[in-house]
């Protein structure tokens, strides 16, 4: 369990003002010119040493992101964009952090623009995040007021300038080059890598693109040591964390926590525990939609990291716990992730348009038991079929809950399509095919 | 994906910026690289559509595309891409049910029942156009489940029994307060903390400065940690 001396968003919940006096006397902006004077390199190893991973969902060690940028700066500027389109179902951590806590975001950016020498920050919000927009705006025009950006940002001597963009409603945006392409102001389709952004992304620019809470928990790491953050977690799975537990806790909450806390732990000691006891419990998914479900006899015992979540075949993606207790029409509830999904699918690639529709409609049958048990292979080689054959990974995303489906509850569709079956004469199977 | 067609039949009508929304414009192209104007194209839909109560007819895409020197299947592509814009008129309190899992799993499914009783069928404005509901995907506020978008803000934590209570409120020409309608601050469990209760927290302590920086390297006039 962390203490709360070593939590790094200590206004989480906003009890505290957000403005920036009172953000500073919680350690915000405490020697930012400081930390800057050793240059980018030395805050890259700092970044690397901490072994922070990268906290939007795919685990990406930050720092050495952060030094795959251009070492000089040419012809083209280069940009640090903050991924702020929070839209993972189950997730709603970045939102705090700009609402409550901006200031460390806003130093962040700096810190990890100066380190990868861009001289502009563009931070993409999505669209209906908007009192989370005025929420930053306003800290932002405190922070040029105070001259901690701007021209010679902090009395660094480096120039930063730092911007809110917004989206409009479009999951999509949250990959990194749909996000650049929406900010160009098109449609939010992915790009094909390479090249990659940091050699060709925003207006054809070196850019790298990084979630809100793995830059906003940067200055603290440098302030307090890499070694310190690095002492959380186990080994590859460095860190404080920002988990969002939702539904069937008793209070569901945000909080931060050290890697690898026991899911049970997590659970039991902030959420008040499953509704109706651990003994209650269904399945977990444990890292956002895209994450395949873990059932009760694996969340007994498993730890909150990539590492041992990927070992049972699942994952930490945005640490977005999303609790099932045996109420719960397990079906159902994935197959409306399935329709998410279909909904969000951006159109461009033709295994994820059209592999999402026929996804979610055969889930719907499932889900009522109009099916046949030969379906459940069917769906299984077609979820195959997306994963890995699109641009960007949301084929991907809408795989893994079908899959996780039916590697731990194929029994549950099976009795589904027995008692549908039971007591009715005739089944018109074949015609209920997917159109 | 989801498919948007334009559907109204304001075609040729003329849709003039407000004085307020002009400016809005302009300070969103500040921000961008003079060349780059284009980058506020999804800002400048966005405050065109709260000019024009709420939703984006046809010729306020073209208004917004000629003011930002853009062809208008460039704007059309954004309008119908981006499921904030809306295509036809919305009530002047337009209702977004977030109906994902996370909210599902809440009672998100009763909180669309209220809608249909009390305002109508999905995605058409009631009559006198106060009010338009419609379902839609993971707004991020996941841990305040089942929620409602309401306009621009949240209303979090809901049941039957307060958004009927948030209709009603709003009918009535009041002004219901966002944010959850359960005993809780923001996303903090409800009930006792279990974290961030620690006073030196906020006493001012972090706020002292660093004696040394941890890491520093040995040679740099021996701040080293």
């Amino acid at each position: 369990m962390l203490l709360d001396k070593d939590r790094i968003f200590t206004n989480l919940y906003g009890r505290e003002d957000w403005r920036l006096e009172a953000a500073r006397r919680r350690g915000a902006w405490n020697s930012t010119r400081e930390l800057m004077q050793f240059g980018p390199e030395w805050i890259c190893d700092q970044i690397k040493a901490s072994g922070l991973r990268g906290r939007g969902g795919a685990g990406f060690p930050t720092g050495l992101k952060w030094t795959f940028m251009p070492k000089t700066v040419g012809a083209r500027p280069h940009y640090l964009v903050v991924n702020a389109d929070e839209s993972e179902p189950g997730t709603c951590k970045d939102r705090d952090i700009m609402r409550h806590d901006p200031h460390l975001l806003i130093e962040g950016c700096l810190i990890a623009s100066f380190a990868m020498r861009a001289h502009a920050c563009y931070i993409y919000l999505r669209g209906e995040y908007i009192y989370e927009r005025e929420t930053l705006e306003a800290a932002i025009r405190e922070a040029y007021e105070a001259g901690l950006v701007g021209k010679n940002a902090c009395g660094s001597g480096w120039d930063f300038d730092i911007y809110c963009h917004h989206g409009a409603g479009a999951y999509i945006c949250g990959e990194e080059t749909a996000l650049l392409e929406s900010l160009e102001g098109k449609k939010g389709q992915p790009r094909l890598k390479p090249p990659f952004p940091a050699n060709a992304g925003l207006y054809g620019c070196p850019t790298t693109v990084n979630n809100v809470e793995s830059i906003a928990v940067a200055p603290t790491i440098l302030r307090r040591g890499a070694s310190w953050f690095a002492g959380f977690g186990r080994p590859n799975n460095a860190g404080t964390k920002v988990f969002c537990i939702s539904g069937h806790v008793e209070r569901p909450c945000n909080v931060e926590e050290e890697m690898s806390i026991p899911l049970r732990t997590l659970i039991e000691e902030h959420c008040g525990g499953v509704v109706g006891g651990w003994g209650n419990l269904k399945a977990i998914i444990p890292g956002g939609s895209s994450v395949p479900l873990i059932p009760k006899e694996i969340c007994d015992t498993v730890l909150m990291d990539f590492d041992a979540l990927r070992d049972v075949k699942s994952g930490l993606g945005t640490a977005a716990v999303i609790v099932m207790d045996k109420s719960t029409d397990i079906v159902k509830a994935i197959a409306r992730i399935g329709y998410f999904y279909k909904h969000e699918s951006c159109g461009q690639c033709t295994p994820c348009r059209e592999g999402t529709g026929w996804m979610w409609r055969v889930l719907e049958r499932m889900a009522r038991g109009e099916s046949e048990t030969s379906e459940i292979d069917m769906l299984l080689d077609v979820a195959s079929q997306v994963e890995g054959h699109t641009i960007c990974a949301l084929g991907d995303a809408a795989a893994w809950p079908v899959q996780g489906l039916i590697r731990h509850f194929r029994h549950e569709i099976e009795e589904r399509i027995v008692n549908y079956r039971t007591g009715r004469p005739h089944v018109p199977g074949a015609s209920l095919a997917a159109e | 994906m989801s498919a948007r067609r334009f559907h109204h039949p304001d075609t040729t009508g003329v849709f003039t910026f407000s004085a307020d929304t002009e400016s809005q414009i302009a300070w969103w192209e500040t921000k961008y690289p003079a060349e780059r104007r284009q980058s506020a194209v999804i800002p400048a839909l966005w405050v065109a559509q709260k000019q024009n109560g709420g939703w984006l007819s046809e010729p306020a895409l073209r208004a917004v595309a000629d003011r930002l020197g853009m062809s208008y299947i460039r704007v059309y592509e954004v309008a119908t891409f981006y499921t904030m814009f809306n295509l036809e008129p919305v009530g002047k309190f337009h209702l977004q049910v977030c109906g994902t899992t996370p909210c599902m799993l809440r009672g998100a499914e009763k909180l669309k029942s209220v809608c249909e009783r009390k305002i109508g069928p999905k995605g058409k404005p009631s009559s006198g156009g106060t009010f338009s509901w419609v379902e839609v995907e993971c707004l991020g506020a996941c841990v305040n489940a089942p929620m409602v978008q309401i306009n621009d803000y949240y209303y979090e934590d809901l049941s039957v029994e307060t958004l009927e209570q948030i209709i009603e409120d709003l009918a009535a020409g009041l002004n219901p307060a966002p944010g959850p309608y359960v005993k809780r601050q923001t996303s903090a469990p409800e009930g006792s903390p279990t974290s961030l209760t620690d006073p030196s927290l906020y006493d001012g302590s972090r706020a002292s400065p660093l004696s040394s920086i941890p890491g520093a390297p040995a040679s740099e006039g021996g701040k080293g940690a």
